[in-house]
């Protein structure tokens, strides 16, 4: 009964939907006081021109002796060359940590395991500002990102896991839980040394040890954590970097001394992932792709939801697994929704990752902004409606426009693949059941956002949504005690918190 | 009048997270000297004291006509902004001048008085020669939730005030909540504020920049709706330079360019004016000079 009563005042209330009454009143964002420059230094940081593998707490020559060369995507400079690990290489590292496992890590007593980690964690606050620098340029994500939400999660990682180093038997009450052996951990691009603080934190505590993949695109900031584990004394061979393209990392998850591959990169690498580990007794886990529904509610504030649905989409370049990248907003304010959209995206300031004034910086790579630009052409193909910031781009560099698609259908490609760049699709709903229905008429389940102000409803439809995480009234909030992970093809485990330690152990 | 039982939802912590957001731009070089001289020509000078003097009042005058005598091209405040006995003393005194005088009225700053008294003194000192009026809304009538009378009596007193500009006090310190601070915007805007006002500098906390973000929308929700531009003037509680610059910060990307001018914006303060002079002149010269050389009117 009230249920019907609420609906009959929806619909109502969607007839009387609000039109701006006069086109002409749009802001005007062009005046003459524009911000300057105010770009980080980078003067004091050091890259060398050659990195090569660390293994068994030394830096080695590539058993092949082939580099690659890591590119800053807001210049297309070339700012490092990097070892290419092979197979050589890769069975020398896993050695190296399986040495480490029994010798030393596995037999440690946990607590002094726990001071190794904190001072991981400590070094990296220390040298908070070098790795942001690093990340930025070698990535290309706007400093104020990198500095503000990316090294201190990473540090905060480190030290949430060092924590329960001692602490495993309370983890896990009237269990005893013991490692695995060696881990062998494969991340992604988008968050380098926070991927990074994901995997190797709860691996270190829980005692294993690690042979860790970056991406071939953003290595520099873990050859700078390895220059940590050895300044930090931690004993050789229990954490080990191995640099290289999908080649390598396919070493590694084959690799027969492995016991547990984690992964974090796109579904279709996870299912390669999946199938090559089926029939082998290695413990998995995988986080992979979404297209995160964010879902805004007529009673939702509007202008914190707009504010919302800019840092769903647009944080790290939208590069990111769990980014709001299909809005679905209820028809009564979807104008209105839009409208707004448009004036805050002509706010968005794209340019140099080091400026401390960018909110969008560069497309991680050459590779990644071809295929942003190959789903634009797609997306107006398909018949939708586009529309981008008016904002200028640098003339060098890999950079995308912020952009909206409106006029889709949830059976365009631009709505059901994930993307991973600037681009959010637009569609409305009338009711809840029909915003739960879409949300869910996906192959991923990553993450979410619902934006009402009405409690009940947070709860109604936040249980509803199939979705690892669901977010209300905000977005892209991380803590190392929240559990993340992923339903459907969007992942397996939970990484984060208590949650994330089971991947970890063996409990007896 | 709107329904203004109807309560818009504002998320404080959104509210929050967007103004730290904000505060991190980093506004520096010409951007900076820039926006410190536009700051300086938003400031509404303000004497607000009982014991305020009409000696005090003239000298304010000449501040506002010469703020720093070894910069003669910086540009002149908005406005000086006194009690009603004081409107005809400073009206003389700028006599020749682009400066505005505003006068605060209607029983400024609690708001207690009749209809009649409020509209009354709302004349005088129109007669006197306030370009602007700084009323106050009957927040006691407001958080009864009698938006009628709150709604009627603004309109009265901008009928009262003829050609002069009307800024509506909402005196958000004592509005509880952001929802009521949106809520009494939005009703100052529809009874024909010409400006919506914070504060009376009275009542603590003043100025704050959650709140004037609130109002900020709520100026652009106004202005999708029905095109007409409605000024903003937070005050009370900011005296430094980059406070202020952190307001422009706030307005420039909620309300873009067209706002930022004197005509749109005002910072309501006292002693913001010499924090502004004191940077201006460190961008010039590249040290900070003495207190000693600006004048403390």
């Amino acid at each position: 009964m009230a249920d019907e009563q609420q609906s009959t005042q929806e619909v109502e209330q969607a007839e009387d939907a609000y039109k701006p009454s006069s086109p002409t009143s749009k802001l005007n964002f062009e005046g003459p006081w524009q911000y300057d420059e105010a770009p980080q230094s980078n003067d004091h940081i050091e890259i060398k021109d050659q990195y090569d593998l660390f293994i068994d707490g030394k830096f080695q020559k590539p058993a092949k002796g082939r580099y690659f060369s890591s590119v800053n995507p807001a210049t297309e400079e070339e700012l490092s060359s990097i070892a290419e690990a092979t197979q050589q290489d890769v069975d020398k590292a896993v050695k190296a940590a399986r040495k480490a496992y029994v010798k030393i890590w596995s037999t440690m007593d946990p607590a002094e395991r726990g001071k190794y980690i904190f001072r991981l964690a400590r070094l990296i606050q220390e040298r908070a500002r070098e790795f942001a620098i690093i990340e930025s340029m070698d990535g290309g994500k706007p400093i104020r990102e990198s500095r503000d939400v990316d090294i201190p999660l990473a540090a905060a990682h480190f030290f949430y896991y060092a924590g329960w180093a001692d602490k495993l038997e309370y983890a896990f009450p009237g269990k005893k839980p013991e490692p695995l052996g060696v881990a062998g951990q494969i991340i992604p691009w988008n968050f380098p040394l926070l991927m990074l603080a994901w995997k190797i934190a709860p691996a270190l505590a829980t005692g294993n040890t690690v042979v860790l993949k970056p991406a071939e695109t953003t290595s520099l900031t873990a050859l700078k954590f390895a220059e940590l584990c050895r300044d930090a004394g931690l004993p050789e061979g229990v954490v080990n970097i191995v640099t290289g393209a999908g080649q390598t990392g396919s070493l590694l998850v084959n690799h027969e001394e492995v016991d547990k591959i984690a992964f974090t990169g796109s579904t279709k690498v996870g299912k390669i992932i999946m199938e090559s580990l089926a029939g082998t007794d290695k413990k998995y886990t995988l986080e992979l792709g979404g297209k995160g529904p964010n879902i805004i509610f007529e009673d939702a504030p509007i202008d914190q939801a707009v504010e919302g649905i800019i840092n769903a989409i647009f944080f790290n370049q939208g590069h990111v697994c769990c980014a709001g990248s299909r809005l679905l907003v209820q028809e009564g304010i979807a104008d209105r929704v839009i409208q707004k959209l448009h004036d805050r995206m002509e706010t968005l300031i794209v340019g140099d990752p080091l400026d401390k004034n960018t909110d969008i910086g560069a497309i991680n790579s050459e590779q990644q902004y071809k295929k942003i630009n190959q789903y634009l052409e797609l997306g107006v193909n398909e018949g939708a409606e586009m529309y981008q910031s008016s904002c200028d781009l640098p003339e060098k560099g890999y950079y995308c426009r912020p952009t909206l698609f409106s006029n889709v259908g949830q059976s365009n490609r631009i709505v059901r693949e994930e993307i991973f760049g600037p681009v959010l699709t637009i569609q409305t709903f009338r009711t809840a059941e029909e915003g739960i229905a879409k949300a869910n008429n996906t192959p991923y389940g990553l993450a979410g956002g619902v934006w009402t102000d009405k409690g009940s409803k947070i709860f109604k439809v936040g249980s509803k949504i199939r979705n690892g995480v669901v977010w209300a009234n905000t977005y892209n909030q991380f803590d190392p005690t929240s559990p993340f992970g992923g339903y459907k093809e969007s992942g397996k485990g939970r990484e984060g918190g208590l949650h994330g330690l089971y991947p970890y152990v063996k409990l007896k | 009048m709107p329904d203004f039982s109807e309560t818009i939802p504002i998320d404080q912590v959104g509210i929050k997270e967007r103004v730290a957001r904000l505060n991190s731009r980093s506004i520096k070089k010409e951007s900076k000297i820039m926006a410190l001289k536009m700051a300086l020509s938003m400031v509404d000078l303000t004497t607000l004291e009982g014991m305020d003097t009409p000696g005090k009042v003239i000298q304010l005058c000449h501040k506002a006509k010469e703020p720093y005598a070894d910069m003669p091209d910086l540009p002149t405040v908005a406005a000086v902004c006194v009690y009603p006995n004081m409107v005809s003393v400073a009206k003389k005194a700028l006599r020749g001048t682009d400066i505005n005088v505003a006068s605060v009225a209607t029983a400024f700053p609690s708001g207690t008085a009749t209809l009649d008294a409020k509209l009354k003194e709302t004349r005088q000192v129109v007669a006197d020669g306030a370009d602007e009026v700084d009323m106050v809304i009957s927040r006691g009538k407001f958080l009864a939730g009698d938006y009628q009378y709150v709604f009627d009596e603004i309109a009265a007193v901008k009928e009262a005030c003829g050609g002069a500009h009307l800024k509506v006090i909402l005196e958000t310190g004592e509005l509880q909540t952001l929802e009521n601070v949106r809520k009494a915007s939005d009703l100052a805007m529809h009874a024909g504020a010409d400006f919506i006002k914070t504060s009376t500098g009275k009542v603590q906390p003043a100025a704050t920049q959650p709140v004037t973000l609130v109002m900020l929308e709520a100026i652009r929700d106004f202005y999708y709706e029905t095109d007409r531009m409605v000024g903003m003037k937070p005050a009370g509680g900011i005296r430094k330079a980059k406070q202020a610059i952190q307001y422009l910060v706030l307005v420039n990307e909620t309300l873009g360019a067209d706002w930022l001018t004197p005509n749109y914006f005002r910072f309501g303060a006292s002693s913001l004016a010499n924090d502004l002079l004191l940077q201006i002149v460190k961008q010039d010269t590249g040290v900070y000079q003495s207190k000693d050389y600006f004048s403390n009117d």
